[in-house]
């Protein structure tokens, strides 16, 4: 679906050639996403579509972190917050009578927005290593402030009184599943349009030389703030797909280690690719899954392979193939 | 220590024997094994192994294959792992879970598959009583319990003021409320709610001197707990006062206490010192296979494993008629470490809970003693509200 | 709520934001420097902490633990820094974050490997063991030791920067490093000392927090945000803001704990106040962190770039 769109970004690209390899791998992954159903329905193997929508839950959240991450330049240590809020919203929504699906997105894009406004205007204010830590600092107050409502389950969390419902979908993990997956696809198509158009060139002009940009006479906060707030919109989309997912709902969702995996996905995909994060999402859980089944001291391999990542795939996963964009900010 | 990973190997090659000699019964195992609260599922899943490996990798007279899964302590982890249990690995029984909020987010797809789940240390409130279910078997505790001992405890002692201390989180609420369900006839003077993982205790430890209550009640699991029990011995108020705790010096914390933690009172339903003969066996078996002192999350584990064992050999063997097996379970007759041990309607225990002390046992090791069993054949508060029968 | 319940909670305030202090300067100057986030600084106090219960253990000297945890920790920041931190010193934040997250996860896990998931033994020196009556409370005496050794660390800190020719070189490092570079001056040897000097720190931190804290994996990450929220509130690479920032995290926190339950009850309803009290406790120090950032995003005392 990157192919086709046009790209006025596209002349910094190698050129024609070199992208067909990427988009070749956008549709080499979206054929994987659309074979996992009918082969699970195939083989009987159900449990692989559930391990799926986990992986596509967290893709959905590193695409969203990434246009405030990578694209926008802002590291953002706190985003689990959204995927949390977007949880909670489900539940709360949920439990007070507001189950119909589409009311429950339309009231969770209207707090999550507003939320993320207020607070993205007090975080931007700050550069460099105190956003990295406003933004943690936020995440941590959310974070304490579901584990103390005891109404809402505390820290134990809550299972969902029932799944949003969507007419004769709902509940049905088959139509999650593909919800999940289309939602994605709309995600990527949306970011590959927007870093294209005049609004993602100035973010990304942000990014490298904030100075030159008011120099020419464009204030970047509000570029800097519409992309954090889109971000984190598209983080709490994923969150309310993680409740529907789990039917269940806890401030473990909010966790800074949380916050911590999803840049991992982030940059180990690529940070400023478009679709890098769905690979490091799909990169990440995987080889925790494959780590898991080695040796319970999993973590003692990870964390080399972290280091490693850093050191060697400053790009990250999506660099490797041709096509050779650079993420300028990057020295 | 450094014994750990020939063990997780010989363990590995334990559980991959049965499975060579075809296996009957398929069981998974969900706990926490990695990051900082790792011990405790460790010790379950070690307990659980050693009555498996003491029949031959049988139980039920069936072979049995177990496998092991890691949550991680996170929900969400959890959930997609019982799935997989069920539908990849198709277990019959699942048993572990260590921690209630990952109890919490299994709980519904574990009821809604009919598989037999058998519990071995998170209890949480709503599972004994609203959501209850009929497939659902606890062998250690609602976590109510082991607070609620030592309320009556204080009851019989007669304290006049009581000061309870908990972390903010709802595991650390339920323990003072059930302190404060069976302590009768005093007065709690102060509650105090310290930070989740707080390192320092020393702004509670003052509030301590300024209430000078006649005891305390404190629930602070794992590091906090030494944390607090060390810092505690340092302000001199350990050996001044009473000290009443849950889950504060057990089989993973007194390793790292030692003699600091000497006269520190605990309530439990197991202890290494109790009388009756299974206990003994395990113990010595226990040690002799680890080189430590068991914890109560090990007995658990042993516990749930011969739970498991006693009901397979009521039904030969076989999970697949599903209601026949629940009643094997309920019926369940077994040999617990506990002493008396009984399934309630709701599938959490019907034991006698303990108070004990933190005192050097005959080889000289800092260990558990029982002083006292002030709530024999306790059966959960919540039990009144589960609709079965 | 008496004076003296006051003053021993400012007093224990004062103790835990110096033990903050200890982990927050090494952390500032490393960043100040180098501009440098090294997550993996709570691993070394970890590390500190793991050193000095061994050696105390195997020696049965509190002293001889001291000196194993800082020397120990000194020597593992130069072999850290020579291994590839150094590397990171050019990267981006990002990749410092990430970088040093890995070494976090491998660090905990590697002494869960060495030494299991239990925690270790470690109690203060018999010398320090029995309380001091203060103002009719008990006061340990190993926390007035705490409070000692932090001022010492901060006074020595302060000599050796403003008194001294390397420390001449550190201030000038932390405002222009092209300018000292260019001066003559070897930066990389600079900052490795920089580097191994926190280190030591942290090492010395972790030995000393060792008789009154839980010695077991993962006990570093706690303290490190507590110490990131220091600096950033002090100002980053500033000495004076760690030790600001420090005091001022340590009494709101403890303060927060000790006193603001006790305040809420005598306004609010026993229900609403017990609710609260200790909300409010444990979101204290972020709200903290950010009325400062949102007011002065350089933090209280920042350094003035050139």
């Amino acid at each position: 679906m990157s192919g086709t769109a046009p790209n006025p970004s596209a002349a910094r690209e190698a050129g024609p050639g070199a992208s067909r390899w990427r988009a070749g791998a956008t549709a080499a992954l979206m054929a994987v996403g659309v074979a996992v159903p009918i082969y699970a329905a195939l083989t009987g193997d159900t449990y692989l579509v559930a391990l799926a929508s986990r992986i596509l839950v967290y893709a959905l959240a590193a695409v969203g972190l990434n246009l405030a991450l990578g694209f926008g330049g802002m590291v953002s240590f706190g985003h689990a917050m959204y995927l949390g809020l977007g949880a909670y919203a489900v539940l709360l929504l949920g439990a007070s009578g507001v189950t119909n699906g589409w009311l429950q997105l339309a009231i969770l894009v209207i707090v999550v927005g507003v939320v993320a406004a207020v607070v993205g205007t007090i975080s931007l204010r700050t550069r460099g290593i105190a956003f990295i830590m406003i933004t943690l600092a936020f995440a941590q107050l959310f974070y304490f402030l579901f584990v103390s409502l005891k109404a809402w389950g505390g820290d134990e969390g809550m299972s969902l009184p029932q799944p949003s419902s969507f007419g004769p979908f709902t509940g049905n993990r088959t139509a999650l599943y593909f919800a999940l997956l289309a939602t994605l696809a709309a995600a990527l198509a949306g970011t590959h349009r927007l870093v294209g158009s005049r609004f993602g060139l100035v973010l990304r002009a942000t990014r490298v030389n904030e100075r030159r940009v008011r120099a020419l006479g464009t204030a970047p906060l509000p570029y800097r703030l519409a992309a954090y707030v889109l971000s984190a919109l598209l983080c709490a989309l994923a969150g309310f797909f993680l409740a529907n997912l789990t039917g269940f709902v806890s401030p473990a969702y909010l966790a800074w280690t949380v916050s911590g995996e999803l840049i991992v996905m982030v940059v180990l995909g690529g940070a400023g690719t478009v679709v890098g994060p769905v690979a490091g999402a799909v990169g990440l859980l995987v080889l925790e899954e494959g780590l898991k089944a080695l040796t319970e001291h999993w973590m003692a391999i990870l964390g080399p392979l972290i280091v490693l990542m850093v050191v060697l795939l400053r790009n990250g996963l999506w660099s490797l193939l041709p096509g050779g964009v650079t993420n300028e900010a990057r020295r | 220590m450094n014994i750990r990973i020939p063990r997780a190997i010989a363990i590995a090659a334990l559980a991959a024997l049965p499975a060579a000699a075809q296996a009957d019964v398929k069981i998974g195992f969900l706990g926490t094994f990695s990051g900082p609260a790792a011990a405790l599922g460790q010790d379950q899943y070690d307990g659980f192994m050693l009555a498996v490996e003491q029949n031959g990798g049988k139980l039920g007279g069936t072979a049995v294959q177990v496998v092991k899964e890691d949550d991680q302590l996170k929900p969400d982890l959890g959930v997609q792992l019982v799935q997989k249990l069920l539908e990849k690995d198709k277990v019959d029984l699942v048993t572990g879970v260590t921690f209630s909020n990952v109890m919490m987010a299994v709980a519904k797809p574990l009821a809604e598959s009919g598989v037999l789940f058998v519990g071995s240390n998170a209890g949480p409130a709503p599972l004994a009583g609203k959501q209850c279910s009929a497939n659902f078997f606890f062998t250690s505790f609602q976590n109510d319990n082991q607070a609620e001992v030592l309320g009556q405890y204080a009851t019989d002692r007669k304290y006049a003021k009581m000061m309870l201390l908990a972390p903010n989180y709802q595991s650390g609420r339920d323990q003072v409320a059930g302190f404060k369900r069976f302590f009768k006839g005093g007065t709690v003077v102060a509650e105090v709610y310290a930070q989740l993982n707080q390192p320092d205790f020393s702004a509670e430890i003052a509030q301590i001197q300024a209430a000078q209550p006649d005891a305390i009640f404190a629930f602070f699991p794992g590091g906090m707990g030494v944390n607090f029990v060390k810092q505690m011995n340092q302000a001199g108020l350990l050996h001044k006062l009473p000290v009443l705790t849950v889950s504060t010096v057990d089989g993973t914390t007194l390793p790292a206490l030692k003699d600091t933690a000497l006269g520190v009172l605990a309530g439990a339903a197991w202890g290494p010192d109790l009388p009756n003969a299974a206990n003994k066996a395990f113990v010595a078996a226990f040690e002799q296979k680890h080189k430590r002192i068991p914890s109560q999350y090990a007995a658990q584990g042993y516990n749930a494993a011969l739970a498991i064992n006693s009901a397979l050999a009521k039904t030969g063997g076989s999970t697949a008629d599903k209601a026949a097996t629940r009643a094997a379970m309920r019926s369940a007759g077994f040999n617990a470490v506990v002493g008396g041990f009984k399934f309630n309607t709701n599938g959490f225990p019907i034991q006698d809970q303990h108070v004990f002390e933190v005192a050097k046992d005959a080889q000289g090791r800092v260990s558990l003693k029982t002083i006292a069993t002030p709530l024999p054949a306790l059966r959960d508060a919540y039990v009144g509200e589960c609709p079965l029968k | 709520m008496s004076p003296a319940f006051l003053l021993t909670q400012v007093l224990n305030g004062v103790q835990f934001g110096l033990l903050l202090f200890l982990m927050a300067a090494g952390l500032t100057l490393v960043f100040g420097i180098m501009n440098f986030v090294n997550l993996a600084h709570g691993s070394l106090y970890m590390v500190g902490a793991y050193v000095a219960a061994l050696t105390y253990g195997r020696t049965g000297s509190f002293a001889l633990a001291l000196v194993a945890a800082v020397v120990g920790v000194f020597v593992l920041g130069i072999v850290l820094d020579r291994l590839g931190f150094a590397a990171l010193h050019r990267r981006d934040h990002l990749d410092q974050v990430l970088a040093t997250f890995g070494v976090v996860l491998f660090a905990n896990e590697a002494m869960r490997m060495l030494f299991g998931s239990a925690p270790l033994y470690m109690d203060a020196p018999a010398a320090l063991s029995q309380p001091v009556v203060i103002a009719g409370f008990n006061y340990p005496a190993y926390r007035g030791a705490i409070i000692v050794a932090g001022l010492l660390v901060a006074v020595g800190l302060h000599l050796l920067i403003e008194r001294t020719r390397l420390g001449m070189l550190i201030r000038a490092g932390a405002s222009n490093r092209d300018m000292v570079s260019a001066l003559g001056v070897n930066v990389g040897w600079l900052a490795r000392l920089v580097f191994a000097l926190g280190a030591a720190l942290a090492g010395f931190a972790g030995a000393m927090v060792g008789p009154i804290l839980s010695i077991q994996p993962g006990m570093g990450e706690p303290v490190l945000i507590l110490t990131l929220v220091v600096i950033v509130v002090g100002g980053i690479g500033s000495i004076r803001g760690a030790l600001f920032g420090a005091l001022i995290v340590g009494i709101v926190d403890t303060l927060g704990r000790g006193v603001l339950p006790g305040l809420l009850h005598l306004v609010l309803s026993p229900s609403l106040a017990s609710a609260a009290g200790p909300a409010l406790a444990s979101v204290g120090v972020y709200l903290l962190m950010a009325a400062v950032l949102a007011f002065k995003p350089d933090g209280l005392f920042p350094v003035r770039h050139s």
